[in-house]
């Protein structure tokens, strides 16, 4: 018997894994929830259809989205995450020794549960003692914020289901009112490859740039992603993402990983021509 | 209970799981008839481009009346039998299914009710739909000054002592016309009204264009049916869910549903559109089996809107407090109006902020106030989307709010009634100039579509400042013959 998880990347494209078995399937009240054993990618975690993470590269995503602000901003403490259930980001933030309070807002406990269950690597550190964890829309945790975090990292689904709101200037604005002085937020932002795709991502960059002070957009290569090919937004009020790299002082962390590096870092911010043009458009 | 009708249909009970409009359209679905009559796309065949954006289904049911699907003109089976549905669903002796919106409604209201020369007692800010009619049959107005709440320059409902006064003061007078509610959500003590008017042999007519959803949830204020009221106007397409253009005409016991359908096809098309007539027939069956629970929904959603866009300060979003027994005898829990000039910006700004920055599309903002309409299709998403977008142009635009004007009400002067004044000889002269002239045509923001000023009233200063500062602050003016209101006609 042959069986295959096929995800539409477009009307016209899709990608398909091969299953070993359906380990877990769950209608919560906000989106589809399936957990796959499959051969080659481990186990895949994927939401409406979608996939979220595979065990085999969500190590990409989790340490693009967190080490890149990190080695930026010289003294982070206080740290909101919106999304991630899987726990992936808060595993690698969950290092950094100088972290004290790591806020993770999930709209769908049925999706933690999940991962608890299925994916305990993942989720291992969503009990360390600095992990305060919320159940609520996003919108409404945040609006109640001032002042208060030094980093937002928006670890959410695409932008054309339960996650919408969190790609509207609305969101972006209430983020900004959240943070410190020389905050950073740090977003998924989506990919650039096919058109439906890219046009979300162009007005997500428009609607940060219009929020922040100092907004650019790097990318990683995520396999199980659109066109393998991803992007994340770095927005600061104060910090540049390359000129304000402390590159000497992450490595004297000796956290040890498998993508990031601080000369990736640098080159992460240097973008292909189209997608220059794409972000200028918008600017 | 079955038995045979004069048309030969068999009676049976009413059962509102029928649906005999979107039946008879599915029979005639399967049937696959072949069209030589209009219209002439033919099930969409002739019109490939119409049919790919619509889709085969929709255009496939756009067909003209025939004998399976009945005629709205003369109804004899099918959308006979969904009226009585619609009839029972509301409480009503009568149901009539309109096509041509609740503007049709109401004027078929209100035009078999007054004639030439008769009056009608009514409140200043009804929808331009009621003066229209007024233009139609040259009926007379006598306004009852609706009360003002001064804080929030908002218009409340009729007082009972008005309504006494101007019934007293006009025995003549056929007919009183009640806002149920108003497009904020103030209702007049109907019961009562509808007493006073009934006492002295008047009509009592309802424009329920925003009071769909009374019929059906729970702890909503008084229907015009429940309260005696002779007929009624409801916006289906607003609350109810059906298709825009899509309404309902209700009538009670004492009116000849004969001479109603007569006044309703002298202006109603012979063509009525199926598309519409299926949307009332599954959204009427849709509210009177589960119409309780969603509006239970609608309301729990606005009372949660409330309380926090009133949390982020300076907005006010109004409820019941302002129930005061008789001007606000009671509210629509349902609708969310929020007053905005306390953070210095008129509900137009908002408004347009809303829409231009954050995607955001409201009902309408006026002078000082926005409205978003919640109803049966919302998502509690998109509320947080609503309530942090308010949050923020709070945190990015607030103003001092000196020099914001504040009042919406002006009293009209009535020299002389719609008819005449819009038939009249008239010339245009620049608006600037108008004042203490007599105005021979509309004048009003869109939305909500009161007017400021009616063909008949006096222009005054007061009411050229006004309609200056909505310009100003960017309200979207129509009516008068001159687009841009530079001009107006006025009598001769």
């Amino acid at each position: 018997m042959e069986l295959w998880f096929s995800e539409f990347h477009t009307p016209d494209v899709q990608h398909s894994i091969r299953v070993n078995r359906h380990l877990y399937s769950y209608k919560s009240d906000y989106q589809q929830i399936d957990i796959f054993d499959t051969p080659e990618f481990g186990r895949v975690l994927a939401l409406d259809g979608n996939v979220m993470l595979t065990e085999r590269d969500e190590f990409i995503y989790d340490e693009m989205i967190t080490h890149v602000p990190m080695s930026v901003h010289p003294g982070v403490k206080d740290i909101l995450v919106i999304g991630a259930g899987d726990g992936g980001v808060v595993k690698e933030l969950a290092r950094y020794q100088q972290v004290e309070r790591i806020d993770l807002v999930e709209m769908d406990p049925q999706v933690l549960e999940a991962c608890r269950a299925y994916l305990p690597e993942n989720a291992s550190r969503l009990d360390d003692r600095r992990v305060h964890i919320f159940y609520d829309n996003a919108l409404r945790f945040i609006r109640r914020c001032t002042s208060q975090y030094d980093l937002i990292i928006v670890d959410s689904t695409d932008p054309f289901g339960p996650s919408e709101g969190y790609f509207t200037r609305e969101f972006y604005g209430i983020c900004y009112n959240a943070l410190r002085d020389d905050g950073i937020m740090v977003n998924q932002q989506g990919s650039p490859f096919y058109k439906h795709d890219a046009e979300a991502m162009q007005r997500s960059h428009q609607r940060i740039h219009s929020t922040f002070p100092i907004s650019r957009v790097y990318q990683a290569h995520i396999p199980t992603y659109a066109a393998g090919y991803w992007l994340f937004g770095f927005a600061s009020k104060k910090y540049h993402p390359v000129d304000d790299l402390d590159a000497e002082k992450w490595r004297s962390l000796n956290l040890q990983t498998k993508y990031y590096t601080t000369k990736l870092h640098i080159g992460a911010f240097y973008l292909p021509a189209f997608l220059e043009n794409m972000l200028k458009e918008v600017e | 209970m079955e038995e045979k009708n004069v048309f030969g249909f068999e009676e049976k009970e009413l059962d509102q799981n029928e649906a005999p409009i979107y039946e008879a359209l599915q029979r005639f679905r399967q049937m696959r008839v072949v069209p030589f009559d209009v219209p002439g796309h033919k099930h969409g065949r002739g019109n490939p481009e119409l049919t790919a954006f619509l889709g085969e289904k929709c255009v496939g049911i756009d067909v003209n009346s025939m004998k399976p699907l009945d005629n709205l003109c003369h109804p004899v089976s099918v959308i006979r039998r969904a009226e009585e549905l619609a009839a029972d669903a509301f409480g009503a002796a009568h149901a009539f299914l309109m096509v041509g919106g609740t503007t049709s409604a109401v004027q078929s209201m209100v035009l078999a009710t007054c004639k030439r020369g008769d009056k009608i007692i009514l409140p200043r800010n009804v929808h331009r739909s009621v003066i229209n009619a007024l233009v139609l049959c040259g009926a007379v107005p006598v306004y009852v000054n609706p009360e003002v709440d001064v804080r929030l320059g908002i218009s409340l409902g009729m007082q009972r002592e008005q309504v006494a006064k101007a019934i007293a003061e006009n025995p003549d007078a056929v007919a009183v016309l009640v806002n149920n509610p108003t497009y904020y959500g103030v209702c007049s003590d109907m019961r009562s009204i509808v007493q006073m008017a009934h006492d002295v042999g008047m009509v009592c007519l309802a424009d329920e264009a925003h009071g769909t959803h009374f019929y059906f949830g729970a702890g909503m204020p008084l229907t015009a049916m429940k309260a005696g009221a002779d007929m009624a106007a409801v916006s289906m397409h607003k609350s109810g869910g059906s298709l825009t253009q899509s309404s309902l005409l209700l009538v009670g016991p004492n009116v000849s549903v004969g001479h109603v359908r007569q006044i309703i096809n002298l202006t109603q098309t012979t063509s009525g559109s199926y598309l519409l007539m299926s949307s009332l027939d599954i959204s009427r069956r849709n509210l009177a089996l589960r119409g309780r629970e969603v509006f239970a929904k609608v309301v729990s959603m606005a009372d949660y809107a409330r309380e926090e866009i009133n949390e982020i300060g300076g907005y006010y979003a109004f409820g019941k407090e302002l129930v005061n027994g008789n001007s606000v005898f009671d509210f629509d829990p349902t609708k969310l109006s929020i007053h905005t000039r306390d953070i210095g910006l008129a509900g137009i700004e908002v408004y347009d902020i809303l829409r231009d920055e954050y995607d955001i599309q409201i009902e309408f903002g006026d002078i000082g106030n926005i409205l978003a309409y919640l109803s049966i299709g919302d998502r509690p998403q998109e509320l947080e989307r609503l309530v942090s977008a308010l949050a923020e142009i709070r945190r990015r635009h607030q103003k001092d709010p000196t020099g914001l004007l504040s009042q919406e009400y002006i009293d009209p002067i009535v020299v002389t009634s719609p008819q005449e004044a819009f038939y009249a000889e008239k010339r245009s002269v620049p608006i600037t100039e108008s004042a203490g002239l007599v105005c021979s045509e509309f004048v009003m923001c869109y939305p909500p579509g009161i007017p400021i000023l009616s063909p008949g009233e006096k222009i005054t200063k007061e009411i050229l400042d006004y309609i200056q500062y909505a310009k100003d602050k960017g309200c979207s003016m129509t009516g008068p013959e001159d687009p841009e209101i530079n001009n107006i006609n006025v009598l001769v």
